[in-house]
């Protein structure tokens, strides 16, 4: 075993830059040569509008260079297929190959955007369907896809209350209702939704037993400005807000409308619908609840769904059905407009709906159960070692503070850093706001009994090493290519960007 | 496991919700497929995409480009695929070097100092660039320039609605197809910002530098939008024309067209407005053994910190795109991103030269282009390119009626490295054979 010399610099060591590998003269690709004749560059882009600079300081490697590059870089990454991933409110679950391989169809993959409707019929069909199981799964009519994350679907939802506050109140009234209420456990997209849509924000404050205060609720609601509520359900702690038609019918006697935050619907799909609550219009993650890869931080997929009563107000162009053709419908005078462009994150549409047709309609339900499940299993497991703020039984989430931690001096990020020695990823930590030292977890679906226990006992073990050698937690972790950085120093004199040497000292 | 927590049945899981919002009834959706079925229903839909098995000249924000077999191989790398935003830098390294490696690489392209991570595409992008035009210069004023993507402008007129801003168009000259001079009627020190598409929505290149003199001699930031990012390896870049803020389609960069989604927005500015932009940067960052990392940074910008003042409501973006888009530069690197560029450029003016040349087609405008032109046919564009369809199997172009009523006869025709010299002959014989019979 000894004695052996690596030739080269291996895995565990830093991967260099690109920028830093690249030698003048490599290359990666081949083209097929130019088979037209060729002119002078000059006569077909004047001088004066080309490019000067030769391009210089871009890569210059070979394909092995860059395979060789990014599987390593790959290899620092922790994932969903390595192991249990416990974000709260990011619902880590399996992505299916079987939904990869169906984006990747040719006929899908290969068809572009502005091609005719009926050249596209089978594209607009995925779209379709998905937009009739998603109306069914929310008990809300009108679905549009184009969205294109979370975020986008909320200022989505947020306009469409603003478009039909405005043509019910007519401006001038309408001018008078400029609040959106937001409970204090909300994540931080609402309020900049709200924002967005030119919403003033009003905190709802949330009660020791962490539900929405209906009493604060009713006294915001009397001063007769508020043009909404946005209400995550299960809330931002994981629990169900069993007041909801309540919530909703204080907001609607006063004039509002409901938006739900749908992150965490993989609670809920096949067991209750947003529409039966009250809710007026919602948006889903289709990269949460419906298994589409969260790819390092998107692309996502934000569907907003709405009462028939909103459904005049969604982005155009809708996508219909007339006979047996599926069509474009660009003709909705009171749509709040285009959010993006062409038709929204097409290829996330598409493994939605392998999903869908995967599970069938009871596997969808089992896939909330075992959600559930797991995370009941999780609060029940780590309440003997760790602070649960709140009694309600949770749904799929479940949060936890550093509480009794702290008097050690190890705090939940140092609890957070420590699993990762024990090879999982951290859940979400100080989320939501309104818990101190909040560690917020999501087994999902996607975990089995056996590794429900592996994750207890790695944090039952941090438990005990919190009360016995807290330093260990402190300087975790200890198995990771590289230690805690230095965010404070990286945010103080920020390097954006890598620049050559000569310049980069220039500067 | 259910025991264990005390309950007898998978219902008692969700007492604490009300039992009369309770869904009493299976879902009416359909019952679950074996993989073998699943696929079959897949493939026949796929089949009825007619467009996809033709030879296409259609661009307009959405091109063909080879894509390199690497990419796809990369993407797939489930470390890659299945993680999520890079919130824990120890064990996300490989995430954010690639960030790191995509910020770096979007502002050599477009000549900027600072890039972010990504935003959904560049339509947003735009519709972002004008927002943090208000916020840098506090001025409310907004004119879009000549021939933007209609869609763009759709995306940006809903996102400013509520925000204050008079968003207004100058329209594009008739002769050129660039810029009209009407510009500078409007243009005053109200405005914040002057936004200009280069090469512009019908292939046209506009003369940016000119119009970066005009926004800057008022006080006014000039806005760059691209929506053919290939374009960027042969063209003067936005930064050196004195550009403040570029937005661009990153979709040519080894994306597939997916029917419009999902693509990347690049966003790139100069330092000074950095603290100003919208969504997720990387930076370099150091451990206590001063080994090099990278982390997310300045976050202070952002909506899970600033709440209802945060730059932007963004935060899931495009990251597996972006790296799609690094895996795609670098692969072709320097040499290949110019041979695409020199190609395309090559290509299309054979392509011109061809179809210009047939009795009844002629050419609206005449600035420079790059991979796109308009070409006016003595037919109805819709009806031609539908004959040409079905009896030529090739979609030959965008009729611009779609976004221009006024415009009947014309059609946007994009040509890229894809494209064969074989395939242009067909197309320009396809043409006069349906015109000229």
């Amino acid at each position: 075993m000894s004695n052996i010399t690596k030739v080269t610099s291996h895995i565990s060591h830093n991967e260099s830059l690109i920028f830093e590998r690249s030698q003048p003269g490599r290359i990666g690709y081949r083209l097929p040569p130019l088979d037209v004749d060729e002119q002078p560059l000059n006569d077909i882009v004047p001088t004066e509008l080309q490019r000067e600079d030769d391009l210089i300081d871009l890569p210059e490697v070979s394909e092995v260079d860059v395979i060789r590059h990014f599987v390593r870089m790959s290899t620092w990454n922790y994932s969903i297929d390595l192991g249990m991933y416990p974000l709260g409110s990011c619902t880590m679950k399996y992505n299916s190959r079987l939904n990869e391989k169906v984006a990747r169809i040719p006929g899908f993959g290969n068809l572009h955007p502005l091609t005719n409707q009926e050249d596209a019929q089978g594209a607009l069909q995925v779209i379709y369907e998905l937009q009739e199981h998603l109306a069914e799964i929310t008990g809300l009519d009108g679905v549009s896809l184009q969205p294109a994350a979370g975020a986008h679907g909320e200022m989505t939802g947020v306009m469409i209350i603003r478009a039909f506050i405005d043509a019910r109140d007519g401006e001038g009234a309408s001018a008078k209702r400029r609040t959106m209420l937001i409970p204090d456990s909300a994540h931080g997209t609402n309020p900049a939704s709200a924002h967005l849509s030119g919403f003033s924000v009003k905190t709802i404050r949330s009660t020791s037993e962490g539900f929405t205060d209906l009493d604060h609720l009713r006294e915001l609601c009397g001063a007769g400005d508020v043009a909404g509520l946005m209400l995550t359900n299960p809330n931002t702690v994981g629990l169900f807000e069993k007041n909801i038609r309540e919530i909703c019918q204080i907001v609607h006697d006063a004039g509002g409308l409901v938006y739900m935050d749908g992150a965490n619907m993989n609670a809920l799909v096949g067991v209750a619908r947003p529409g039966d609550m009250g809710v007026d219009v919602i948006h889903l993650n289709l990269h949460k609840t419906f298994s589409t890869p969260h790819g390092g931080g998107g692309p996502g997929c934000g569907p907003c769904c709405c009462t028939k009563e909103l459904e005049p107000f969604l982005p155009v162009p809708r996508i219909v059905k007339s006979g047996n053709q599926y069509l474009l419908d660009f003709q909705k005078p009171q749509s709040i407009g285009r959010v993006k462009a062409f038709y929204g994150n097409y290829g996330m549409m598409l493994r939605a709906l392998s999903y869908i047709q995967t599970h069938g309609n009871d596997g969808l339900r089992e896939a909330t159960e075992a959600a559930v499940l797991n995370a009941r299993y999780i609060a029940n497991g780590l309440v003997s070692d760790y602070d649960k703020p709140f009694d309600a039984p949770p749904m799929h989430e479940v949060v936890f503070t550093d509480k009794r931690q702290a008097r050690k001096g190890a705090h939940t990020l140092d609890i957070a850093k420590r699993l990762i020695d024990y090879g999982f990823h951290p859940m979400t930590i100080y989320f939501p706001l309104i818990v101190s030292g909040a560690m917020l977890i999501e087994p999902t679906e996607s975990v089995g009994h056996q590794e429900l226990d592996q994750f207890i006992e790695a944090m039952r073990a941090i438990a005990r090493e919190a009360a016995e050698d807290p330093e260990l937690l402190l300087n975790a972790p200890h198995t990771t290519r590289i230690g805690r950085l230095d965010e404070a120093a990286a945010a103080r004199k920020p390097v954006l960007r890598w620049k050559p040497k000569a310049k980069a000292d220039a500067a | 496991m259910l025991k264990q927590i005390g309950l007898n049945s998978a219902a008692d899981l969700f007492s604490s919700i009300p039992e009369e919002l309770r869904l009493q009834r299976p879902l009416n959706t359909p019952a679950a497929l074996s993989e073998l079925e699943l696929l079959n229903g897949f493939e026949r839909m796929a089949d009825a995409n007619t467009s996809a098995k033709r030879t296409s000249f259609v661009g307009a924000g959405a091109y063909s480009h080879y894509i390199p077999t690497v990419v796809d191989h990369i993407l797939s790398r489930s470390e890659f695929f299945t993680a999520y935003t890079p919130y824990q830098p120890e064990i996300s390294q490989g995430t954010l070097q690639v960030i790191f490696e995509f910020q770096t690489l979007v502002c050599q392209l477009t000549g900027m100092e600072v890039a972010n991570a990504s935003m959904y595409d560049g339509s947003t992008a735009l519709a972002e660039a004008v927002l943090m035009a208000e916020r840098v210069t506090k001025r409310s004023k907004v004119i879009a320039c000549g021939a933007v993507h209609p869609e763009y402008l759709e995306v940006v007129r809903t996102y400013v609605q509520h925000a204050g801003i008079d968003f207004e168009h100058v329209d594009f000259d008739n002769k050129t197809g660039r810029t009209a001079s009407a510009l500078d009627e409007v243009l005053d020190d109200k405005t914040a910002a002057i936004v200009v598409q280069s090469p512009n929505f019908f292939g046209c290149i506009e003369d940016v530098s000119a119009l970066a003199e005009q926004a800057h001699a008022v006080g006014a930031l000039l806005i760059v939008t691209v929506t053919e990012a290939a374009s960027l390896a042969l063209l003067k870049s936005p930064g050196a024309c004195g550009a403040d803020i570029v937005v661009a389609e990153g979709q040519s960069f080894g994306v597939p067209l997916s029917f419009g989604g999902p693509y990347v927005g690049l966003f790139a500015t100069r330092e000074k407005y950095a603290r100003q932009m919208p969504g997720r940067l990387v930076g370099e960052a150091y451990d206590k053994q001063g080994r090099r990392g990278f982390v997310l940074t300045l976050a202070t910008r952002e909506q899970h910190i600033k709440r209802e003042k945060a730059t932007s409501n963004i935060c899931t973006n495009e990251g597996l795109i972006a790296l799609a888009a690094t895996v795609y530069l670098e692969t072709m690197g320097r040499r290949g991103l110019q041979e695409v560029g020199q190609q395309c450029a090559q290509k299309t003016a054979y392509a011109i030269k061809q179809i210009s040349a047939l009795s009844g087609f002629s050419l609206p405008f005449s600035a420079p282009r790059f991979n796109e032109f308009v070409i006016s046919a003595p037919l109805v564009a819709t009806e031609l390119l539908s004959k040409l369809a079905i009896q030529h199997n090739i979609d030959g172009g965008l009729a611009l009626s779609r976004y221009f009523k006024d415009r009947p006869n014309d059609i946007l025709i994009c040509v890229t490295e894809t494209n064969t010299r074989a395939e242009i002959d067909s197309l320009a014989q396809g043409f006069n054979s349906l015109v000229n019979r």
